[in-house]
């Protein structure tokens, strides 16, 4: 039986720094609705995978195939129109401005754009702003009532938790078919790692169940509750694959963690 | 939960003061009556901040826009005609105006973009040159050599867009800065454009008109300035009006993205390259215009009315204003343009005063005189 065409197919994929081989022959393929983790050691590749699939970086060897399109040399703004957002390590929100403002910045592709239209046609303009208004309240609703609330406010304002969730809404806005979360718990409890996760789910399974996620995290437990599979990186290579368990008990995985004794 | 709207007075008495003020500043002749005037001002803003009146009047203009708007125009409008037959006052309104459209031009650029225009001046005399040029060499009617003026310095900029794209941050300014230099090089040494003396703009005619003449109307003689403060006041608005409703777009929101996160906008679809062209283009085009009307109006210019300075001094209203306030920059213009003029014992020293209140504001406000609010879409419809 053939299997089917995976959502992301990566193959070989290749990053130089200079001598440094931040990814080495990487093959790695996420299924339409899956959900898969990138887990290893600070400065095994992860961040830098995600960066040459968006298109933030280029790939000094190999293909990345989205969607059955060969997306490997496209800008991170033909990647992003194509289906693909992430959200960032770091959060990267546009602190100075409102949280409706933040969201719609997700939203890019679906905005009418010309300025004809913006300038102008300003009956026009107020119906698309309160459609997407009502649109970023949903959205906004199924994190956090008080977002969706006080949505005409800085950014600033909100705690770490708020801004990630934030940052989720601004990707899903989109409507993607991969959503890759940079390490989303970085900065935040387990209890409200726990809680963004559920409602990340809750949120796909209700919207869109084939969305396709790729996680990024240092939490073990956030890793074998919510994944359907795992692949872990260390100094650039794939050095293990497979469910949670699985890995987790790969001899490998644990040297590659814990350091050989 | 019903909340009772801001009432309209406190705006209304904003602009009647304001206007009140501009007239005694305008007339006033003594330096001590100059002076006073300032200090009066400067305590009066600060009793107003201090007493939560500011607050009253920001609700009130936040509630009631349109009629505010309007009331400066009318406002603008009363004053050119309390002057009607003084020329210098009218001068100076006028100047005031279009320095104001051109600092509307630098915030979208400056404020919205992030694109630092160290040659504003610079391309406000690329339009003051072209509507010499016009009126001098050409058939085309004289009214049009202000958009063409916008045209040209748009045209010139877009030369500057790419070296401009290649470089980031600080870099960009420094491109700014090189053609600011060259371009008041190139005016000295070209003859067809009159050298260091400058071109003279003779015998404007508009559908056979001469604005540049006095004009009598009902009997009473105007200064022939009133019709360029009006000119110059039609300018701005619409300048104020397009910027608005820029910003009050998506374009305004992509432009924010653009200036405050690059790579998170090149993430989420934002053509970087587009906006970066749309802001500048935008900002040159506003200081074009704005300058051939002013060739226009003062019959007379040369290199070193568009200097690197004037640049500086053009950076640094927004920068007192409130970077992207647009009415932080039309109020700092006011006051940048006015002041040394009518308060001769700085005039020498003004690029120091300058200097050192930009350094002051930086410091202790760097938010500017009116900060920038947050976004309102469609205002009353949050």
């Amino acid at each position: 039986m053939l299997a089917p065409t995976p959502l992301l197919d990566v193959a070989g994929l290749t990053r130089r720094f200079g001598g440094l081989v931040a990814l080495n022959r990487v093959d790695f393929d996420v299924g339409t609705g899956e959900v898969v983790g990138l887990i290893g050691p600070n400065g095994s590749g992860k961040t830098t995978f995600f960066n040459v699939v968006t298109g933030i970086y280029a790939a000094d060897e190999g293909r990345v195939v989205f969607d059955g399109r060969d997306i490997t040399s496209w800008t991170p703004q033909a990647v992003y129109e194509a289906g693909i957002v992430r959200t960032f390590q770091r959060s990267r929100l546009c602190l100075p401005l409102s949280i409706f403002d933040n969201v719609m910045i997700g939203n890019h592709k679906r905005l009418n754009r010309g300025l004809w239209f913006n300038l102008m046609r300003r009956k026009a303009f107020c119906d698309a702003y309160e459609a997407a208004r009502e649109e970023a309240r949903v959205i906004l609703g199924t994190f956090h009532p008080d977002l969706a609330r006080r949505m005409d406010e800085a950014v600033a304002a909100f705690p770490m938790i708020q801004r990630r969730r934030i940052e989720i809404c601004r990707a899903l806005i989109a409507h993607p078919k991969l959503l890759l979360l940079d390490e989303p718990s970085a900065g935040m409890t387990h209890e409200e790692t726990r809680q963004l996760m559920d409602d990340i789910l809750e949120v796909r399974d209700r919207v869109d169940p084939s969305l396709a996620i790729v996680i990024i995290e240092h939490e073990m437990g956030v890793i074998e509750r919510i994944t359907d599979r795992c692949v872990v990186l260390n100094f650039g290579q794939k050095i293990a694959e497979g469910v949670y368990r699985e890995v987790a008990g790969d001899r490998q995985v644990q040297e590659a963690y814990l350091g050989v004794e | 939960m019903e909340k009772t709207r801001p009432s309209l007075l406190p705006g209304l008495a904003a602009v009647g003061a304001g206007a009140v003020f501009a007239v005694a500043l305008l007339t006033a002749e003594q330096q001590w009556a100059v002076g006073a005037l300032i200090a009066g001002a400067a305590l009066a803003s600060l009793a107003a901040w201090r007493f939560g009146l500011a607050r009253a009047i920001g609700a009130s203009v936040d509630a009631h826009e349109g009629v505010l708007n309007a009331a400066v125009i009318a406002a603008v409008l009363a004053v050119t005609a309390w002057f009607y037959e003084d020329h210098f006052p009218l001068l100076m309104m006028a100047t005031v105006l279009l320095s104001a459209t051109t600092c509307i031009g630098l915030t979208v650029q400056f404020g919205y973009a992030g694109m630092v225009n160290f040659a504003g001046a610079s391309f406000y005399g690329v339009g003051a040159y072209t509507a010499a040029v016009v009126v001098k060499y050409t058939a085309v009617p004289h009214l049009l050599a202000i958009p063409l003026g916008g045209l040209a310095a748009a045209a010139l900029g877009s030369l500057l867009i790419l070296p401009m794209l290649r470089t980031k941050g600080h870099y960009t300014a420094v491109v700014t800065i090189a053609f600011a230099i060259l371009m008041k090089t190139f005016l000295e040494v070209n003859d067809t454009l009159g050298g260091p003396q400058g071109m003279k703009i003779r015998n404007v005619t508009v559908f056979g008109w001469k604005p540049n003449t006095a004009l009598e109307f009902g009997g009473v003689e105007l200064s022939h300035y009133v019709v360029y403060v009006v000119a110059a006041l039609a300018l701005l608005v619409l300048a104020f009006g397009l910027t608005r409703r820029m910003e009050r777009s998506w374009v305004g929101l992509a432009l924010d993205t653009v200036r405050i996160d690059e790579t998170a906008a090149a993430c989420f679809g934002h053509d970087i390259a587009r906006w970066k062209i749309v802001a500048f283009t935008w900002g040159n085009a506003l200081a074009g215009m704005a300058g051939a009307l002013y060739a226009l109006m003062v019959g007379f210019i040369a290199p070193n009315n568009f200097t690197f300075g004037d640049s500086l001094i053009l950076v640094s209203i927004i920068l007192l204003g409130g970077i992207g306030n647009l009415w932080g920059a039309m109020l700092a213009a006011a006051l940048v343009v006015i002041l040394p003029e009518k308060f001769q014992i700085i005039q020498e020293y003004r690029f120091l005063l300058y200097a050192g209140l930009v350094m002051l504001i930086l410091l202790f406000r760097p938010q500017g005189l009116l900060p920038r609010t947050l976004r309102a879409y469609v205002p009353g419809r949050a």
